[in-house]
């Protein structure tokens, strides 16, 4: 019977058959971070119990890790010594790999596991974190766990797991110039709503994924949970092969060719059926920001706000009611032009490389607008000195960002009282979350590319970034 | 884990969708590394005011609701942040389940883990039993061997959760003795698994073999 992608790999970690679609699942990397490890470790040893497969575990620092130059270990969110004391401490015991502070490997989860390798295609990959779908990128069923689960799988190497159902999205045609994964994933999550995917494990497919870079594909599995979906994931092929050749924990030699030949095989067979299919036609999708509290709250940039009243269902038009009232908008409000405060680069959506040089292309040869705070956040300390040495921080800094350090910085922080923005401030971010409060006491997030966060910083509005005026004409 | 069979008990309507675990638990309220003491911090933001009192508005501090056995909620409760800490708040409140038309997926995981019972009714059986509760009759039951809401005026909504999941909830089984249980089929797997995907297994660095 023909397979899907997502199925066969199922199929290739089923340990057991639990019963009533529930099964126990074998897990080939367990990723831990200070917060959900911390917690996860300390009961383990309160339990007296060991990790099974130490060398199937992987560790680092990211959430409440300080991003200002110079940190140390130490950090502003209250009670987050706690877990970065906890989590540094029981990590080695146990014969861990552990990238701390100062390891050239450390930085977000989700963006140093494809760069080392350490996530494959076939692979199962969990950690504490919903954002681990990020890695279904390179054809892994990766998917974000709590701390039980985590710590379930470092005793046993293995969580129980209801079966996801599974869906297909086709992107359709080609993506216009300026126009990024980030957008399609927010068009799409706008299209179908933030519980679009629920219950679901989503296959991203066509030609736009296709022609996608594995950064583009990394951002379009990253907000698979903001869509509901257990994870995103694109069946691995030549850019994911070519992506992982040469990083440092991916197989070598005969070992190479055998895995490659395995991952080819991880294909949907041509009559695999689905339980869902959707569409999104990119050749006409423009540049995407969010205007609520949801990303399904979310317009293309020359839209205006919708009318919360014109939802014909209760729930939902309180929900975007509140809402409306949070960011401070009201339906026919154009979201082009709203006066921003801050701007951030960075977090496991959109602080790859590829994310750092479409933003400097923008920035190069201009100015922050006064009045707006914009912080640059690569999302690992590979990835940072990678762009130190194509000059990009300079950019970044001679046109007013910060540039910092490497970790989750005000993606996460900002809800835990460590960095964040100033109470009530307007921003525009490359993250995911545009929950209340998300970055700061009463901040308003309004999520987007980095281009168009870059853009928007020069112009201190929310901004198209395609109507720029190019530098040579504005001389 | 504490077993669910049959519980009764005052049901708090909370009716937005997408109800994200930041709100549940917001951040700043204080995350600790252990799995218990977050009862207060349930949804700090909405429950208090600035000055730290509490909200008359929000329904958890309107008696008979502040000893809420129960949530109804919109679609999507639980959806974001994978943060245990939401449901160790939910529990320590006092929560044995959240009835809703769809939750998180992570949050639906963590739920069981707790022994919190996530239950999927549909929006219009979640909105019925939402308009018949009031401060004078406040109180559903949830029987999980019958597997059965039962409304104040006693209207019967069956729901269905995974076999294994309520069996360990109507006996508050711990998942990990469960599973270490079937150690030989975790070995035996990976024995086979290697020998078909050994660079799963045999990681080497290439920064370590340089070194």
């Amino acid at each position: 019977m023909d397979r899907t992608f997502f199925q066969k790999i199922w199929d290739d970690h089923t340990v057991a058959d639990l019963g009533d679609g529930a099964f126990l699942i074998h897990i080939d990397r367990n990723f831990l971070h200070e917060v959900s490890g911390a917690v996860s470790l300390k009961n383990l040893d309160a339990e007296g119990r060991s990790v099974r497969c130490p060398e199937l575990t992987f560790a680092t620092l990211d959430h409440v890790l300080e991003t200002v130059p110079g940190r140390g270990m130490t950090t502003r969110m209250p009670g987050g010594n706690d877990f970065l004391r906890e989590f540094s401490e029981r990590v080695g015991p146990h014969g861990i790999r552990y990238f701390d502070l100062d390891d050239p490997r450390q930085g977000i989860v989700h963006v140093i596991a494809p760069e080392l390798g350490a996530a494959l295609p076939g692979m199962t990959f969990i950690c504490g974190d919903s954002h681990t779908c990020t890695v279904g990128g390179v054809g892994a069923f990766a998917w974000g766990v709590g701390s039980s689960d985590s710590e379930h799988a470092l005793a046993t190497q293995t969580v129980v797991a209801t079966k996801p159902k599974t869906l297909r999205v086709n992107f359709t045609g080609t993506l216009p110039e300026g126009v990024f994964a980030k957008d399609m994933i927010l068009a799409l999550i706008g299209k179908y709503t933030a519980n679009g995917g629920t219950g679901y494990a989503i296959e991203y497919a066509g030609e736009a994924v296709a022609s996608l870079s594995m950064d583009g594909r990394l951002t379009l599995c990253n907000m698979a949970v903001e869509f509901g979906g257990r994870t995103g994931m694109v069946a691995p092929d030549d850019i994911t092969f070519e992506y992982l050749k040469g990083r440092e924990f991916s197989p070598t030699g005969d070992e190479w060719d055998r895995a490659v030949e395995y991952w080819r095989s991880l294909r949907s067979d041509p009559d695999a059926k689905y339980d869902a299919e959707y569409e999104l036609d990119c050749s006409t999708l423009t540049p995407q920001v969010t205007w609520g509290t949801s990303p399904e709250h979310v317009v293309g940039i020359a839209e205006t706000v919708p009318d919360p009243a014109g939802s014909s269902d209760a729930v939902m038009r309180s929900s975007r009611e509140r809402a409306a009232s949070y960011a401070e908008l009201s339906g026919g409000q154009q979201v082009a032009g709203l006066p921003i405060e801050g701007a951030f680069i960075g977090s496991c959506t959109n602080s790859r490389i590829d994310d750092l040089r479409a933003a400097a292309e923008v920035l190069r040869g201009r100015k922050v607008a006064p009045g707006v705070t914009a912080i640059c956040v690569p999302g690992s300390t590979a990835t940072k000195l990678l762009a130190e040495a194509e000059g990009l921080d300079k950019v970044f800094i001679e046109a007013g960002f910060e540039w910092r350090e490497s970790g989750c910085s005000l993606c996460m922080s900002g809800a835990t009282g460590g960095e964040s923005f100033p109470k009530n401030a307007r921003v525009i971010a490359s993250t995911n979350r545009n929950f209340e409060d998300r970055q700061g006491p009463n901040v308003r997030s309004h999520l987007a590319s980095p281009v168009t966060v870059a853009a928007s910083a020069i112009a201190g509005h929310i901004m198209d970034h395609r109507q720029l005026v190019p530098l040579e004409a504005a001389q | 884990m504490e077993p669910f069979v049959s519980v009764a008990g005052p049901a708090a309507a909370i009716m937005r969708n997408n109800i994200d675990t930041d709100q549940i638990t917001p951040g700043h309220t204080g995350m600790k590394v252990q799995k218990s003491g977050f009862g207060d911090g349930l949804f700090f933001n909405w429950r208090y005011l600035e000055d730290g009192s509490n909200n008359p508005d929000f329904i958890l501090n309107q008696p008979p609701f502040t000893e809420a056995k129960f949530l109804l909620a919109g679609p999507n409760f639980g959806c974001g942040s994978s943060r245990e800490f939401a449901v160790w708040a939910l529990r320590d409140f006092g929560v044995r389940a959240v009835i809703a038309a769809s939750f998180g997926a992570i949050f639906t995981s963590n739920c069981f883990m707790n022994g919190v019972a996530p239950i999927i009714l549909d929006e219009t059986e979640v909105n019925a039993i939402t308009a018949e509760i009031s401060p004078a009759s406040p109180e559903i039951t949830v029987d999980m061997a019958a597997q059965n809401v039962i409304s104040p005026s006693g209207r019967i909504f069956p729901f269905q959760l995974p076999a294994l999941q309520r069996e360990r909830l109507l006996e508050g089984l711990d998942a990990i003795d469960f599973t270490l249980r079937r150690e030989p089929d975790i070995k035996s797997f990976q024995v086979a698994d290697g020998a078909r995907r050994p660079w799963v297994y045999k990681i080497t660095s290439s920064r370590e073999i340089v070194a």
